[in-house]
């Protein structure tokens, strides 16, 4: 059984999930998306990916990244430590991808800005 | 020193700033400056790495600083003029502007119209009842997330967070994934400060513990921050002192309330309202000194991005037809609150029917299902909430509003 607070709508219905002969019973919910995020929940949660990136010769030393997608909750930490070890160079562009299908998710880890270099002194 | 005119002078580059140049440009304006004193543009969302940003206005998750590229772009594109690392010092009622930066010195800047865009700051410990000293270790959750997003340091090892409110929860998720243990949330409030949706993302998915009606009643240490102690609080904040607990930790983050920026207000003689602490703004955003304009969070502080551009724009709209001569003038009528409304914005309506007509509130209380009503006008599109709080600020068309006299009211229906 998993209890759960709905975030599909500021309504917030606290949903509980449980498991009977193999069937999902999902209860509390008042809506139909919130029996669909639930259900989601407790299969295979999914969350966006943001993180930084070291970057190389930009105005700052971090870039922001965004997955293009959803990536399945057990798989973020595996996701963070290989961004983590990664190091892109300056400039960058906004959207360009710093890693594809990351982890065979099928998701891209792309720059959520640009980072131009930094002038020389 | 150095002499410049324009036709539209925004005051901040962050979304408010970028969204109302933009739109001052699309609807013809001459020269338009923004002035900002970081070395960029995009204002805090360029440390807003997370997603969530631009659900209402492009329709899918985008980070903070995806969404400010977008109107950098924009402003690049529509060769709007930008001075950075540019600080304005002053802003006369006569819309004259003062400002200065290494390479120009001095600037004197006349314009058509002014927007202000400058946004808000964090309270400080200085600025709520923090007992103990002073060590490092304490700083705003603001302060934290642009050292962890944008300069790449670590700030401590293990956390206690004070003050539940969105940043706060934002910056629980985000230390956790970094490496920094933090220790708990704790809020003096009896209810969570911030979005329900980031109470779930940010603390239940990290196991992270929200303690309500709780305060940080000591800070420990001389030079470097040691720990807080804890403590609850009764009903008229008193801590109960029988609960003190001692939390060994090196950093403290404040997350505790945001307060529109308006010293440059001040110096200009706009009229502010303490409600919201920023300028009493008509439908246009014009504020009491005809020709300055407020937009975003320097007005009000704002829960969505969406809702800050969209101030913006109707700023630059009204700052335009200033400019062109075609803006009605007049004193204006008090918009009337009335139910569950704690404060909205505009505050005032002048007869204008071409004028700008969204208005923001927030509610006094949590309530269920509840619809908002005018008086006066007529409520366009979505006026019925399942649920209202006062960390969401509710925003509404009204059309046609009646010779400037309006009432708006939030009531809980069946």
């Amino acid at each position: 059984m998993k209890e759960l607070t709905c975030i599909v709508c500021p309504v917030g219905c606290r949903i509980t999930v449980e498991e009977k002969d193999g069937e999902l019973v999902i209860t509390g919910n008042s809506c139909p998306r919130g029996y669909e995020h639930a259900k989601n929940e407790y299969t295979d949660p999914k969350r966006m990916l943001t993180t930084t990136v070291k970057v190389e010769g930009g105005v700052l030393p971090r870039i922001p990244v965004i997955s293009t997608a959803e990536i399945p909750k057990r798989q973020l930490g595996d996701c963070l430590a290989q961004l983590y070890q990664l190091k892109v160079t300056a400039p960058v562009a906004y959207g360009d991808i710093i890693v594809k299908d990351i982890l065979g998710t099928g998701v891209d880890i792309k720059a959520s800005r640009e980072m131009p270099a930094k002038a020389a002194v | 020193m150095k002499e410049i005119k324009t036709d539209i002078t925004v005051i901040g580059g962050g979304p408010a700033g970028l969204a109302a140049a933009v739109e001052a440009k699309k609807q013809g304006a001459g020269k338009v400056l923004i002035i900002e004193r970081d070395f960029e543009l995009g204002g805090v969302l360029q440390q807003c790495i997370h997603d969530g940003f631009g659900l209402h206005r492009f329709g899918r998750r985008m980070s903070g600083s995806e969404y400010a590229q977008i109107f950098i772009d924009e402003v690049n594109e529509l060769g709007i003029d930008v001075v950075t690392d540019t600080m304005v010092l002053e802003v006369t009622p006569e819309k004259e502007l003062y400002a200065c930066n290494s390479t120009d010195g001095m600037m004197h800047i006349s314009s058509g119209a002014i927007i202000l865009a400058m946004g808000c700051r964090e309270r400080t410990a200085g600025q709520i009842l923090l007992l103990g000293g002073r060590p490092s270790g304490v700083m705003t959750a603001g302060s934290v997330q642009r050292y962890i997003n944008m300069e790449g340091y670590l700030p401590g090892k293990k956390a206690v967070i004070l003050g539940s409110g969105d940043i706060g929860l934002i910056m629980a998720r985000r230390m956790t994934l970094e490496g920094i243990e933090v220790e708990g949330v704790y809020e003096v409030m009896p209810n969570p400060g911030g979005l329900t949706r980031n109470i779930v993302q940010c603390l239940e998915d990290f196991d992270i513990p929200l303690h309500l009606s709780t305060t940080v009643a000591h800070v420990h240490g001389n030079s470097v921050l040691e720990g807080v102690t804890v403590a609850k609080i009764d009903e008229n904040r008193k801590v109960l002192h029988e609960t003190e607990r001692f939390i060994p930790c090196d950093l403290l983050v404040l997350a505790v309330g945001l307060i529109p920026e308006n010293e440059l207000s001040k110096g200009a003689g706009i009229a502010l309202d303490p409600k919201t602490k920023g300028p009493v703004v008509d439908q246009n955003f014009m504020t009491s000194v005809p020709g300055i304009f407020a937009a975003g969070n320097v007005s009000a502080v704002f829960d969505l991005v969406d809702y800050v551009s969209m101030s913006g724009e109707i700023a630059a709209r009204g700052a335009v037809r200033y400019v062109n001569g075609t803006l009605p003038s007049g004193e204006g009528k008090d918009v009337k609150i009335a139910g569950n409304v704690n404060f909205v914005i505009p505050q005032k309506v002048i007869d204008d029917p071409e004028g700008g007509n969204m208005f923001f509130m927030r509610v006094k209380h949590p309530d269920g299902r509840s619809k908002i009503s005018a008086a006066g006008g007529e409520i366009a599109g979505k006026s019925v909430h399942q649920r209202v709080a006062p960390p969401e600020m509710l925003a509404c068309e009204v059309r046609g509003i009646q010779d400037a006299e309006l009432e708006i009211s939030v009531g809980a229906v069946g």
